[in-house]
């Protein structure tokens, strides 16, 4: 019953969205059907726009990774904005100022962005265990502090002055990933982000301390008097999180971009948050929910270049999923009847 | 040395202190709203897209009506609809409060720049749209005073504005009955509910308030000083306040004193950008100090909690 409910759920919060996107479509386009066929079709229209959508789906695999780990846990720290830009950082100081040889060079760059971008969120979750401070509203002043600080790193040791815009100098060729498949914007990151997926759905479900995140997640209470030690795992799976989302910020630079241009923070970890959702916290499903994402978002940058309807759509999609899928008395009027009318049923 | 003298520079010209009053008026506002809705025991994180949607309707309301009023009207009434969004997700379909306060920022984020872009034909900012400003007010008798006139008179209409609700919200909280209403509900929901007050309503209310107080911060954002919309014009101003309204403890005059301390360091940065020290530094000092600030709050209350839990251990003793 409850898995059916909520398969009628999810189709329905879909439903929704997508009556709404139509609707506003058509209320404020001239040529409503090639913004909609775009949309919707566009990804499918070519091979190369069908592995954008994979090479999108890259980076919010990581964030929905970082995020429903923490979500798991019972805790709502957004730091993995902070550590995914600052892992980007990382990931172009060394892949300019530091020669290294192929192959090691990208290693070393994961290695290292994954720790900064641990530090980075064991921050918010250390004041919270430490001084009972607010790991929501930590996190989200700190990612303002540490976007700055890229920003400075990046314009004071290697920005390119001649560049019109804010960007970095040319990344080492040693450094850059190559392309999974020629032709396409798909680069060996992707296997990277599965790699991850496949370890942290061990560790969640495999693992004695995963066991411990979920109870700490589930019951909080229970999981102090059985003994668990809940501010190490409080702190633990906020590291790893951390780590994942800098990891994702480093192989997003080397894999997509030849030098470093985030002028602005990427709302990777704001996306996190619908995949982390719609995922159910369960790494299993982050990759098909990123996909999901990533499509929309592919399907809605060919229809603002080719109609007169923006890209920016899509975050207004992404709005109603999160507030209809989350919301728990949503077809509760639904549920109820279906059992009504199942005991009566039953009783006849 | 030389950045101490900076500082002491700016701290020395009436300027300064004027200027922290207009950084602070709108986290001020907001805190207040944060404060009313915390105090019902709701989590309003959508403060910062509420605040970015009325931004954007102010100036496209008093754009097309040519007329400030209505478009402050606008901006206000833009958060009461926000506000309402959120209370039905939250109150009727029992949503978690802090993921559906994220989606309405994420609609915020996108959908004021694609509402922008319908209107103008820019994504950037709202300068092809002739918006009006809301008046500035000079205070007579206090204007004449030399320094003290400088920094308190001439402020824009909503600073004075936030003042008074400060006022208003402390009086609120202190003696009326909506405000001990709010607080009961927030404090102990099934006691509430136990003495016949309907938590859901209070709640409700409690949310419409903190939309419309959100609202007008929105407002002074963009028909304030500067007189247009920009994309992502808040800045994290709304999560500003959740820190400022979590150090207030639900009391509004220490909230105007915690949304001073960010006027004070936003003041402090304009006036250190012509000094040596790199503008990102002075960009991340208010959210750092603020995170400073809440941070040892926090360890503050915690340590009296300890101190309490001690006493009552050894007063147990005692009696035994």
């Amino acid at each position: 019953m409850n898995k059916k409910f909520t398969a009628v759920r999810l189709t329905c919060a879909f439903l929704i969205a997508f009556i709404i996107t139509v609707a506003i479509i058509f209320s404020i386009s001239e040529e409503p059907m090639t913004a909609i066929s775009n949309l919707f079709l566009g990804p499918l229209q070519s091979k190369r726009y069908f592995f954008q959508v994979f090479a999108s789906a890259v980076p919010i695999i990581f964030t929905g990774l970082a995020l429903g780990l923490v979500f798991k846990s019972g805790n709502f720290s957004m730091i993995a904005d902070a550590s995914l830009y600052t892992g980007g950082v990382v990931a172009a100081a060394i892949a300019i100022l530091l020669p290294m040889p192929m192959i090691i060079h990208p290693i070393f760059i994961f290695i290292a962005a994954a720790i900064i971008g641990g530090v980075i969120g064991s921050i918010p979750a250390i004041l919270k265990v430490k001084f009972k401070a607010n790991e929501l509203v930590t996190s989200l002043m700190f990612n303002y502090v540490f976007f700055y600080i890229g920003i400075y790193i990046v314009n004071t040791f290697f920005v390119d002055r001649q560049a019109g815009t804010f960007a970095s100098l040319k990344y080492s060729p040693t450094a850059t990933l190559g392309n999974m498949i020629s032709g396409t914007p798909l680069h060996f990151g992707f296997v990277i982000a599965v790699a991850v997926v496949i370890f942290l759905y061990i560790l969640l479900y495999k693992t004695k301390f995963g066991y411990e995140i979920r109870i700490s997640g589930s019951n909080p209470e229970f999981a102090k008097y059985s003994g668990i030690n809940t501010s190490k795992v409080i702190i633990l799976t906020q590291v790893i999180a951390g780590a994942v989302a800098g990891l994702g910020g480093a192989v997003e630079q080397l894999g997509m971009y030849q030098r470093f241009n985030w002028q602005d923070s990427p709302s990777y970890a704001w996306d996190g948050v619908i995949i982390a959702i719609l995922s159910g916290n369960n790494p299993k499903f982050v990759p098909f929910a990123a996909f999901f994402l990533a499509y929309i978002r592919v399907g809605a940058d060919l229809m603002s270049r080719r109609s007169d309807v923006q890209n920016e759509l899509v975050s207004i999609v992404q709005a109603v999923l999160i507030l209809f899928i989350t919301a728990e008395r949503f077809m509760a009027g639904w549920k109820q009847r279906q059992e009504a009318k199942k005991a009566l049923k039953e009783e006849a | 040395m030389e950045i101490l003298n900076d500082i002491w520079a700016a701290l020395s010209v009436p300027d300064f202190y004027f200027a922290m009053f207009r950084s602070a008026t709108p986290v001020l506002l907001t805190t207040l709203g944060a404060m009313v809705a915390s105090r019902s025991g709701t989590n309003n994180i959508a403060l910062e897209g509420t605040m970015l949607i009325a931004s954007l309707v102010g100036v496209v309301v008093s754009a097309f009506t040519q007329s400030a009023l209505i478009g402050f009207l606008g901006a206000v009434f833009s958060g009461f609809v926000i506000s309402n969004i959120l209370a039905y997700f939250v109150l009727k379909l029992k949503s978690n409060a802090v993921i559906s306060g994220i989606a309405i920022n994420t609609f915020a984020s996108g959908g004021t720049i694609f509402v922008l872009y319908l209107i103008t034909g820019e994504k950037g900012a709202s300068t092809s749209l002739h918006s009006l400003k809301l008046p500035s007010i000079n205070i007579p008798v206090i204007q004449d005073i030399p320094v003290i006139g400088t920094i308190l008179s001439g402020h824009h209409i909503l600073t004075y504005v936030a003042i008074i609700l400060v006022a208003v919200i402390w009086y609120m909280f202190k003696y009326t009955k909506l405000g001990m209403h709010i607080r009961a509900v927030g404090e102990s929901p099934d006691a509430a509910e136990s003495v016949g007050i309907s938590v859901k309503k209070v709640k409700y209310i409690a949310l419409v308030i903190s939309g419309i107080l959100t609202g007008m911060a929105g407002a002074f954002l963009s028909m304030g000083y500067v007189g247009l919309f920009s994309s992502g014009m808040t800045a994290g101003r709304g999560y500003i306040a959740l820190a400022t309204q979590a150090i207030a403890a639900g009391n509004a005059v220490v909230g105007m004193f915690a949304s001073l301390i960010f006027g004070f360091c936003s003041s402090l940065a304009n006036y250190l950008q012509s000094s040596g020290i790199p503008l990102q530094f002075i960009q991340l000092m208010p959210y750092l100090i603020i995170i400073v600030v809440y941070t040892c709050y926090c360890a503050m209350v915690e340590k009296n909690k300890m101190k309490r839990q001690l006493n009552q251990k050894k007063g147990e003793t005692h009696v035994k």
